[in-house]
């Protein structure tokens, strides 16, 4: 029963990129089908004009679509949070599809697009569609995410049987039902707002005041129900917050695309912190962030929707989180293995200094380039290379008789003593190692050479105290020769 | 002073109520008992190893005295009330693989969930939990590792900051399920020191184990289960190959045959010396 802990985080990586390819595709596919579903209705405005006119705030459109694209941002990043830690996600998907013949039963009740009425509606189809999961969960033996499945699409179904009775049927203001399929944000009025605004409130009010509790069931049930908490009723609230943030969402960004919202904002912030509340702020952040970009590209133009554009948004930031996330971001991961490689090149170019030095019983300091090209193995060109590094730390210099001379074969060197100290650190790592290996490890003395060209890079100061404790301060290496004492090497 | 109050009267009362005691219990997973008809009853400051094959039901009853499991019937008395009423007395150590360890928290946070139990709802942990917490990481010798994310510690030192979280509770019972199960020789001892240091302090311990070579040395009692309870006592009364055989059913495996006669005669041994000082 090994789980998750041998699990890669690629494997959560995948399914995200599939995901956001899937919003893609799904915007491709819409984007063409849906109309009417932007901000903006100006037609003979240029994009500078629009896009002062988005910041500026001065339509009432405007900053109705943007507080509600902030809230919306602000509840899914808060709640996807939960199911992404979880490993809840496609709980979002089903959620959002199981709440479609909520809205249209919603609908029927008076003819009219009532919030209250729809937001009922959905909500309690919502949970119904969540409890059938459960309840299949627990009495047949499959799976949960079969289970997620079925009810998904059995509900969506559902929904766009009732919405196309709806549309067929002889009734006044039809109009509005088909925004929940694809999200509208310039659809928002008062009324949603104020929804928006009291769910909005109501979820960070609970987190606020349960965020113990909350943490502690999602990472362990079991041990929270044996600290007394009701974790069940937790479990169920959690619930009922993502079917109320699922519902007022649809507006903007339709059944298909609200999932993305939950869990994209979400799954960028895990990829950047550690900690659960920084993951809970940042995942706010990127959604009020795509909520924002979304309602202000969709808003540059007559014929860009807005729901999708919140999605690119998020899946944008996303991108960046991979590529740029300071621990496990492609880029810094990068950058550091640079650095790396750059060390260890540094320190082989030391280590051949001080061999040279050996070579002549430590009687001569100072050494031509080609000498060290001999003893690396190389060409001039590249030893050229290395020493200019060394010289650009500060750890070797160019003889001053000499400095006139452009950099060629007799030009001579020396090392500083900063470079002197670091040479000897890693002829002694190196030295020390080939000893652990034979004298501890039981190692043959000629296999002992290429693991400590590894090593000697890697060992830190109180490895290397250990190893001279453990090896009772030696003197010499296995192959007879000395090594380089803590004193030299410290003075 | 308040404090001070309630724990000698958590003493008082520890002294006259046993730490658990079971009842006819019954245990099933949809219809099917899995522990059925258990009676037991842990003395306090006892340490008690859970034997028994794979599917006998160790962790169940683990989980059952949580109240983690419905009971078929029968029923639990920690410290001599229902388990909902004595949460705060009752620590508990997880199987490892129970949880997902690439959840962002880190190992200082885990600990301080200990704490949780004795806040109650509404309050956040205050300095002193926190220096508690940091207490208990230092006690299993991972405080070098509070602000590690935990995916990031080895398995050794994962079971061991359960095992802090587990002291943070301050519990008298303690519950622990499989314990040392991926963890090295070295951790292993270190857990098995803190675990005797809580039995001196006269707190009860029940620990599933699942290596019969070196449960006669960690316990003073041992409950072989199947089901049923095979026997329950000190381990030198049950802990015998008679025992064992109906435990397992027959299934004993040679090796562990061997290393069972091995512990045994070990045992006599010990009882020899007794004897003889």
């Amino acid at each position: 029963m090994k789980t998750s802990r041998n699990k890669p985080r690629c494997g959560f990586d995948c399914r995200l990129n599939w995901r956001a390819l899937a919003s893609i595709l799904g915007i491709l596919v819409f984007a063409s089908v849906s109309q009417a579903a932007k901000i903006g209705y100006l037609t003979e405005t240029s994009w500078q004009e629009q896009a002062i006119e988005f910041w500026t705030l001065q339509q009432p459109s405007v900053r109705m679509a943007v507080l509600g694209t902030v809230l919306i941002g602000l509840c899914c990043g808060i709640l996807g949070s939960f199911l992404v830690v979880r490993k809840l996600s496609l709980l979002g998907d089903t959620l959002s599809h199981a709440v479609l013949p909520g809205v249209a039963a919603g609908f029927l009740w008076n003819a009219s697009k009532d919030p209250w009425v729809i937001f009922i509606g959905a909500t309690a189809a919502g949970i119904l569609g969540v409890a059938l999961v459960g309840w299949i969960k627990s009495t047949t033996h499959l799976k949960e995410d079969s289970a997620m499945g079925m009810v998904l699409a059995g509900f969506y179904g559902l929904g766009i049987t009732m919405t196309t009775m709806i549309q067929n049927m002889a009734m006044g203001n039809k109009s509005g039902l088909d925004k929940f399929f694809f999200g509208q944000a310039s659809a928002f009025n008062g009324g949603d707002i104020q929804l928006l605004g009291i769910i909005s409130a109501i979820t960070i009010l609970v987190l606020l005041f349960f965020y113990k509790e909350f943490l502690t069931i999602s990472f362990d049930a079991g041990f929270a129900k044996g600290l007394g908490m009701p974790a069940q009723t937790l479990h169920y609230a959690l619930m009922a917050l993502l079917a109320f943030a699922v519902v007022v969402s649809l507006q903007a960004v339709g059944v298909v695309l609200v999932s993305a919202l939950l869990i994209t904002p979400a799954a960028a912030a895990f990829l950047l912190t550690d900690r659960m509340h920084w993951m809970l702020l940042l995942a706010a952040l990127f959604g009020m962030l795509a909520g924002v970009l979304g309602a202000f590209i969709s808003y540059l133009s007559n014929d860009l929707p807005t729901g999708p554009f919140i999605v690119l948004g998020a899946t944008f930031i996303f991108l960046l989180a991979i590529y740029l996330g300071p621990r496990h971001g492609i880029l810094p991961k990068m950058l550091r293995r640079r650095r790396q490689r750059k060390r260890i090149a540094l320190e082989n170019t030391l280590k051949a200094v001080f061999h040279l030095c050996e070579h002549g019983h430590f009687e001569r300091r100072v050494f031509e380039l080609k000498e060290l090209a001999q003893e690396r193995n190389t060409n001039l060109k590249s030893v050229e290379r290395e020493v200019e590094n060394l010289i650009k730390a500060h750890m070797a210099k160019v003889e001053e008789k000499d400095s006139h001379l452009e950099m060629s074969g007799q030009a001579r060197f020396r090392l500083t003593s900063s470079g002197w100290l670091r040479a000897c650190e890693i002829v002694r790592n190196h030295r020390l190692w080939e000893l652990y290996l034979t004298n501890a490890a039981h190692y043959q003395v000629d296999h002992v050479h290429d693991d400590a060209e590894e090593i000697e890079h890697l060992l830190g100061e109180q490895l290397v105290k250990r190893l001279e404790d453990r090896l009772q301060n030696p003197i010499t290496d296995p192959h007879g020769r000395l090594i380089p004492s803590r004193e030299q090497v410290t003075v | 002073m308040q404090e001070a109050k309630t724990q000698s009267i958590a003493k008082s009362s520890a002294k006259s109520l046993p730490p658990l005691e079971i009842h006819d219990l019954t245990v099933a997973y949809s219809k099917r008992p899995v522990l059925y008809g258990i009676d037991l009853e842990v003395p306090q400051g006892s340490m008690v190893g859970v034997v028994g094959p794979n599917g006998a039901g160790k962790s169940t009853l683990i989980k059952a005295i949580m109240g983690l499991l419905p009971v078929a019937s029968g029923w639990i008395k920690v410290f001599g009330k229902p388990f909902q009423t004595s949460v705060t007395r009752v620590g508990y150590v997880p199987q490892r693989e129970s949880v997902d360890w690439d959840f962002p928290v880190n190992a200082l946070d885990v600990v301080l969930m200990g704490r949780y139990g004795r806040l109650g709802p509404l309050r956040r942990p205050s300095k002193s939990d926190k220096e508690i917490a940091m207490a208990c990481l230092e006690k299993v010798n991972m405080h070098a590792y509070a602000k590690r994310q935990i995916s990031n510690l080895s398995g050794g030192q994962q079971q061991r900051v359960f095992l802090a979280r587990a002291l943070a509770q301050e519990s008298d019972l303690y519950l622990m399920d499989e314990p040392f199960v991926g963890v090295d020789a070295a951790t292993e001892a270190a857990i098995i020191e803190i675990l005797r240091e809580l039995q001196s302090q006269g707190k009860t311990l029940i620990v599933v184990h699942h290596d019969l070579t070196t449960a006669p040395d960690y316990f003073d009692r041992i409950l072989l289960l199947n089901m049923r309870v095979t026997a329950f006592g000190l381990t030198k009364e049950v802990f015998n190959f008679e025992n064992l055989q109906t435990a397992y059913g027959g299934r004993l495996s040679i090796l562990s045959e061997v290393a069972l006669s091995r512990a045994q005669k070990k045992l006599e041994g010990d009882t020899h010396e007794n004897i003889s000082e």
